[in-house]
């Protein structure tokens, strides 16, 4: 019992108090006498916690009126629409992108026409570091973990036959995040589109590249000024695209437990927040553009609890913190990825249940978006088989299961609720940790997160490796298999991107580019926003790895100091 | 006098900045007795190979999670094998395709370590291979 006074509890608390203690003794014990439980302790994935049983004694400082609520108005913890699924179905929006442009176009049009409801694009790694495909560092990596995107022509090509005013995209790309929105506002304007109706989410979160997945060009201050210019130009010009997609899944993909992954994601968003107000943008013009992407992992209640939490505390701050009177900012909206790192190379197939499991959560947990992980992830980019495989599985939880039939189905269980509050009240305290260290930027420099991150990845491995956690067919029910069928991206890529950016800079009008990267330059020593250079750059077909370059030589690079 | 330790370089080539796996070894490695160098990201094979030479290390862990694997682990062999470090142990670990691996072991990697490879097989490997006389 963790509230020892009873007598100033309302009758039937008190009731159940004794009901409780009475079945404790008459038939717990006997049981635990006779057959004691698997484990001493029960913990969920990241570790935490979980108890036997969870009863209204669990709950004895939750308020369902101020805790819970209703679907669609503060705290919001039951979903931030009052129809949730009933009303609309989460986008089916899966990642993908490799090889040149013409491949990943011909494979966002058939995921188009099997149903798929947005896209999202994946990017090579040069073009994540902004390194153009003929670039010295990019040898090898062209087209492998995603599409090569040097310039507009590129971008042309990647949507081609693409109407950008009806489909919304989602582009994973962060550093060089303002360059590659520039590209798609271009393709947009040529193809006749309204900005102020072109819709679709830019990750552009930078905080998240220093704590964990290190694609990042420049130091942070630069860095975090290039995000403020793209919100300030979204007010302005694209009202309905989210402009950053506040990221947690590499955080946790790093290593995190599920509480850090909430936490450092949710105070990335309020150091985002807190600049855009000192350069004085008012809050509620840009909060609506913000949005968020978790990872949904393998424990089910535990994710659940903390998509829940997330929405709660992020209505707190945005009227707590930062004073917001528009409903638009006080509602988290997110994107969920199930964890690629929890899928196997041993027995691929499996990987198609723990997916499933794990996009169940993330539609029990309210999601706007999700995009499920293809069987073959440990292995490679995914084959059209395995990429169909996962968009059936969102199709058959859509449909089949009765899952959308009411809106957040587990509301008032005992356990979800007390580990809703649990979850919550670890990420406060590491947000209110990192408030100490004088916000995130500062928590980096001092490799806060990164070392947070890196002790809880290496106690899983741990337990892992002591078998105290079980990964069927890694390290127990172990089989001897067959290799799977994966997709291949040969070198032919590389060369093709190579002759293309050979004849495009033998045909643009080089003064012009030459005129607008200077232009670019000079700007980016003052502090003016950067985006209408970028895109005027960006239309006179300057490449991608010409404009990166050009604030580099004003922002310098960024060193991490590597810790182990 | 005390056994000399087995120092271990470990390297993130290209562009990848997935370092979970690196740095989990790099760990690993460490507890179980070893010395170890952790490069830090983005190096180059000319890196890799002069940071060995530099460090004096008798095996070489690369992870890499990006598809490049074909093309910078032979070129960090022919230029270790040009420094003549050819007895050094080089080991790689990541998402590397099963068709893959043969040639990669053509070109003189020791070994390569799949995702599941538990820490104490990568440091069994490691102990075995510098027992045995070369």
């Amino acid at each position: 019992m963790k509230d020892s006074s009873n007598s100033q509890k309302p009758d039937h608390l008190a009731d159940a108090c004794s009901r409780l203690r009475a079945w404790e003794k008459i038939t717990l014990e006997p049981v635990l006498a006779k057959n004691p439980e698997r484990q001493k302790q029960f913990t969920t994935v990241s570790s935490y916690p979980v108890r036997r049983l969870y009863t209204q004694d669990d709950l004895a400082n939750w308020d369902p009126v101020r805790d819970l609520g209703f679907p669609g108005v503060p705290p919001y913890t039951r979903g931030i629409h009052a129809t949730m699924h009933r009303g609309r179905l989460w986008t089916m929006r899966q990642f993908a992108g490799f090889g040149t442009a013409e491949d990943t176009n011909q494979r966002f049009r058939y995921l188009l026409s099997q149903g798929q409801t947005g896209l999202s694009t994946a990017f090579d790694l040069p073009t994540l570091m902004g390194y153009d495909s003929d670039h010295a560092l990019s040898e090898g990596e062209v087209g492998k973990c995603g599409v090569a995107i040097s310039s507009l022509a590129d971008m042309e090509v990647l949507f081609d036959q693409i109407p950008l005013a009806d489909v919304t995209t989602s582009m994973t790309i962060n550093s060089p995040a303002a360059v590659i929105w520039a590209m798609y506002l271009a393709v947009a304007e040529k193809q006749g589109a309204d900005w102020k109706k072109v819709s679709g989410t830019l990750q552009n979160d930078i905080l998240k590249e220093y704590i964990a997945q290190k694609e990042y060009i420049y130091p942070p201050e630069p860095s975090m000024r290039l995000v403020i210019d793209t919100f300030e130009f979204g007010i302005k010009h694209t009202p309905k695209f989210n402009v950053i997609s506040i990221s947690g899944y590499h955080i946790r993909e790093a290593g995190s437990t599920a509480i850090q992954e909430l936490a450092f994601t949710l105070r990335d968003g309020m150091e985002y927040v807190e600049w855009a107000i000192r350069r004085a943008l008012p809050v509620d013009e840009f909060a609506p553009q913000l949005s968020f992407f978790f990872n949904a992992h393998n424990d089910f209640f535990e994710e659940i609890a903390k998509y829940r939490a997330a929405r709660r505390i992020w209505y707190k701050a945005m009227t707590e913190r930062y004073k917001s009177v528009n409903p638009r900012s006080w509602a988290l909206r997110f994107h969920t990825q199930t964890a690629g790192c929890s899928l196997t190379a041993q027995q691929p197939m499996n990987n198609v249940v723990r997916t499933a499991i794990q996009a169940l959560a993330g539609v029990l947990g309210g999601t706007q978006s999700l995009h499920t992980n293809s069987l073959d992830e440990a292995w490679a980019l995914p084959t059209e088989f395995a990429a169909t495989i996962a968009l059936r599985t969102q199709q058959i939880i859509a449909h089949e299961t009765g899952v959308t039939n009411t809106v957040d189905p587990l509301g008032g269980s005992y356990f979800v609720e007390a580990l809703t509050n649990e979850v919550e009240n670890g990420a406060w305290d590491y947000i209110r940790r990192i408030d100490a260290m004088g916000g995130m930027v500062k928590a980096i420099e001092k490799s806060y997160p990164q070392r947070e991150i890196a002790e809880a990845s290496y106690r899983y491995q741990m337990a892992v490796d002591k078998k105290e956690k079980i990964i069927v067919g890694v390290n127990d029910f172990v089989t001897p298999e067959k290799p799977l069928e994966i997709l291949q991206i040969d070198e032919t890529v590389a060369h093709r991107q190579a002759e293309r950016l050979h004849k495009l800079r033998a045909e643009r009008h080089t003064a012009e580019v030459e005129r607008r990267l200077a232009a670019l330059r000079k700007a980016s020593k003052g502090s003016e926003n950067l985006m209408p250079f970028i895109f005027d750059a960006v239309k006179v077909y300057a490449t991608l790895g010409e404009i990166c370059e050009a604030m580099r030589t004003v922002f310098g690079p960024y060193e991490e100091v590597a810790i182990t | 006098m005390p056994e000399k330790k087995i120092r271990v370089l470990i390297a993130k080539p290209g562009l990848d900045g997935h370092d979970r796996g690196a740095k989990v070894i790099a760990r690993a490695l460490r507890d179980a007795g070893m010395e170890v160098i952790y490069t830090g990201l983005r190096q180059t094979p000319e890196m890799i190979a002069s940071a060995a030479a530099q460090e004096d290390v008798d095996v070489i862990g690369l992870s890499i999670l990006s598809g490049a694997h074909n093309t910078l682990c032979p070129q960090l062999m022919k230029l270790l094998h040009e420094k003549g470090m050819d007895d050094l142990t080089v080991l790689v670990g990541g998402i590397i395709p099963e068709a893959d691996i043969p040639a990669l072991k053509q070109s003189g990697i020791a070994e390569i370590f799949l995702p599941g490879t538990s820490t104490q097989d990568i440091i069994d490997f490691i102990h075995k291979r510098q027992a045995q006389p070369r």
